[in-house]
């Protein structure tokens, strides 16, 4: 009797060896699909930097500096229909219809045409790359070219780059353009090329108001960090799950 | 640039900067047309050689080699249309494993080199070595390359072709499932644009390559029959008809069923998508797509599984119900592609998109993208007959 009893908690040690292996096993071997899932990663080393942007629409006027030294800065063609950055105008009428304008990107400043006794209120949105953690951009991309920098700023390499514009028709938020010298996909670096010297982005240089602030989004105490602590921020097309790292204060619910 | 100033002009409401050209023009809803129609002929294919319809005989090979001809020319408009082509084989040789293009290629090139080359070579190998035989000078040599070799012809051997011609073809028709339902997915993941993000996109892409692979087959072997200047196969014709008319009550289905889905969840894209396929998708989608495309074949189709009127009718009805069927699904090409692009991912604006006549994307080019697959047809009819293939005895 007693040997059977052994015999039997035996093999359901074994049995439940078998099963509590296979999972491991099977869940260790499901792992790598994670990267069929989501391009990008996570910002695994917490001491190098990860930027994010913050936008404060409270303190936006509209000039348009922004997406002006944009273009100059990045050698973005001047015709109204390819943008890195750019500012739009919001005028929510009594009725509650909207009317959403960015003649020439903003560049050339605002005029508002709807009558002041029809407004309810208008505000200004300048727009970039939301530099997602989660991009769907990268995601596409069929042969790597659209890529992650490590401080977590999507960058497309123009030499890799075939244009076929899937990642163009991935990003929710209007971002990326076909040069139409180059041929290649152009998007928001958050002028990498300054920010790598210590030296900040072109539209965030030139903005009068100090709407737009970059940073660390490691560094608790950096400026950046700061603006989300002080503010009750959100993020543009959330449901979309796109890990947007471009937070908006005051960010109203008509704005997509 | 200077239609991109005149589009702009053209705009309706707020769209975003960046969104006023289409990027994807005719060349992209080429591309999913035509790897619809091979996966499609090769399904009605596979219905003789796996699941021995045996009345479809006649459309057997013709099936198998318009699968190859389309498939051959499937990728040259998408290769074509991309801002740096000699890049293409970057796709192949650096592919990113979470794209899902990237993965297409893989899937198109199995396609071709694994299922459809092979399944022809061993339907053709016995008849190449007879040929090669028959024939003189160039084509004797051109039919000998083509047998790889093997000039064996003893029963046994012929009766292995068979079995592992059989082998491939079943291998054949989840791969055939693969590939367009991969085309769907492409579309199907985007998850920024509401009109192509369902889940069902890749079934829906499915079935609506398995109707409009069996359509073509069905214009083709009618074409064919009347150059050849041959009896048309009535009960052969009745059969193909018969699956067109199941497959496309389950397109239809799918496809309205998609169309119900969107309207009841009526999301926040719900009001945009309304406003796209009350206005710029209206004659596109309701008469050419809706109507002249899918209800009166299905209708008429439907009504020859109750009545069955005289020959000469049925074989008229058959012959315009194709190319009703083929017109339509080139529209559904259309308006997936071309209408996912017409609306601003803001919801708030339509963009516009005009056909150039001429041009790397323009008309002219597309209808030689659209005609290069029958000139290849023709020269694979030519070089490997079906009605010149001896039953082995």
């Amino acid at each position: 009797m007693g040997a059977k009893r052994i015999n039997k908690s035996r093999r359901r040690f074994l049995k439940k060896s078998v099963v509590a292996g296979g999972t491991i096993l099977a869940t260790s071997g499901l792992k790598p699909f994670s990267v069929l899932i989501f391009a990008a990663k996570e910002p695994e080393d917490t001491l190098n930097p990860w930027y994010g942007i913050g936008i404060d629409i409270e303190k936006c006027i509209g000039c348009g500096m922004c997406a002006k030294s944009c273009k100059l800065e990045n050698d973005v063609p001047q015709e109204p229909f390819y943008f890195r950055s750019w500012v739009e105008q919001y005028t929510i009428k009594n009725d509650g219809t909207i009317k959403v304008e960015s003649p020439n990107g903003g560049i050339d400043g605002f005029s508002q045409s709807v009558p002041d006794n029809e407004i309810f209120k208008t505000f200004f949105v300048p727009k970039m790359c939301n530099q997602c953690a989660k991009s769907p951009c990268t995601q596409v991309c069929p042969v790597g070219a659209t890529y992650e920098s490590p401080e977590g700023i999507a960058l497309v390499d123009e030499e890799y780059c075939i244009g076929c514009r899937y990642c163009i028709q991935a990003c929710p938020y209007g971002c990326r353009y076909l040069h139409p010298e180059k041929k290649t996909v152009d998007k928001c670096t958050l002028c990498y090329h300054r920010i790598t010297k210590g030296l900040k982005p072109a539209c965030m240089e030139t903005c009068p108001t100090g709407a737009r602030i970059y940073g660390d989004l490691n560094d608790k105490d950096g400026e950046l960090s700061l603006f989300l602590k002080k503010h009750n921020c959100q993020i543009l097309k959330p449901h979309l799950n796109t890990g947007s790292k471009l937070y908006y204060n005051e960010l109203s619910a008509e704005v997509r | 640039m200077e239609h991109l100033y005149e589009m702009l002009s053209r705009v309706d409401g707020y769209i975003y900067p960046n969104e006023i050209e289409l990027h994807w023009g005719i060349l992209i809803v080429l591309y999913p047309y035509i790897t619809g129609l091979v996966a499609g002929a090769f399904i009605l294919a596979s219905l003789e050689r796996v699941f021995k319809v045996k009345v479809l005989k006649p459309t057997y090979q013709l099936a198998l080699l318009t699968a190859l001809a389309f498939l051959i020319v499937a990728i040259l408009p998408l290769v074509s249309h991309l801002g740096k082509p000699f890049r293409a084989y970057e796709i192949m040789t650096t592919p990113q494993s979470h794209s899902a293009m990237a993965i297409f290629g893989f899937v198109y090139l199995w396609y071709l080199m694994v299922v459809l080359l092979l399944e022809i070579w061993f339907d053709y190998r016995r008849d190449l070595v007879l040929w090669s035989e028959e024939k003189k000078g160039f084509w004797r040599r051109v039919y000998k390359i083509l047998t790889l070799g093997v000039f064996d012809v003893s029963p046994k051997t012929v009766a292995w072709d068979e079995k592992l011609g059989y082998i491939v073809t079943v291998i054949g028709i989840p791969s055939a499932f693969l590939l367009h339902g991969y085309v769907g997915f492409i579309f199907g993941s985007v998850k920024a644009n509401p009109w192509w993000s369902t889940v069902l996109m890749p079934v829906i892409f499915l079935f609506s390559a398995m109707v409009s692979g069996i359509a073509l087959v069905m214009f083709l072997y009618m074409v064919v029959s009347w150059i050849r200047k041959v009896e048309i196969d009535m009960p052969c014709l009745d059969e193909v008809g018969k699956y067109l008319f199941y497959v496309l009550v389950f397109d239809f289905t799918l496809e309205a069923l998609d169309q119900v889905h969107r309207i009841y969840e009526a999301e926040e894209s719900f009001e945009i998508l309304h406003m796209l396929v009350n206005g710029k998708l209206n004659i596109t989608l309701f008469v050419l797509q809706g109507l002249l495309g899918t209800i009166i074949p299905l209708l008429t189709l439907g009504f020859f599984r109750i009545y069955k009127p005289k020959e000469k009718i049925r074989k008229t009805a058959y012959f315009i119900i194709s190319l009703l069927i083929l017109m339509g699904i080139f529209f559904m090409r259309w308006n997936v592609v071309i209408g996912g692009q017409l609306f601003s991912k803001s919801f708030l604006g339509f963009t516009s998109f005009k056909l150039g006549l001429i041009g790397g994307e323009g008309f002219l080019m597309a209808i030689f993208w659209m005609l290069l697959p029958f000139c290849i047809l023709a020269f694979l009819l030519w070089l490997l007959p079906p009605w010149k293939k001896q039953e082995v005895s």
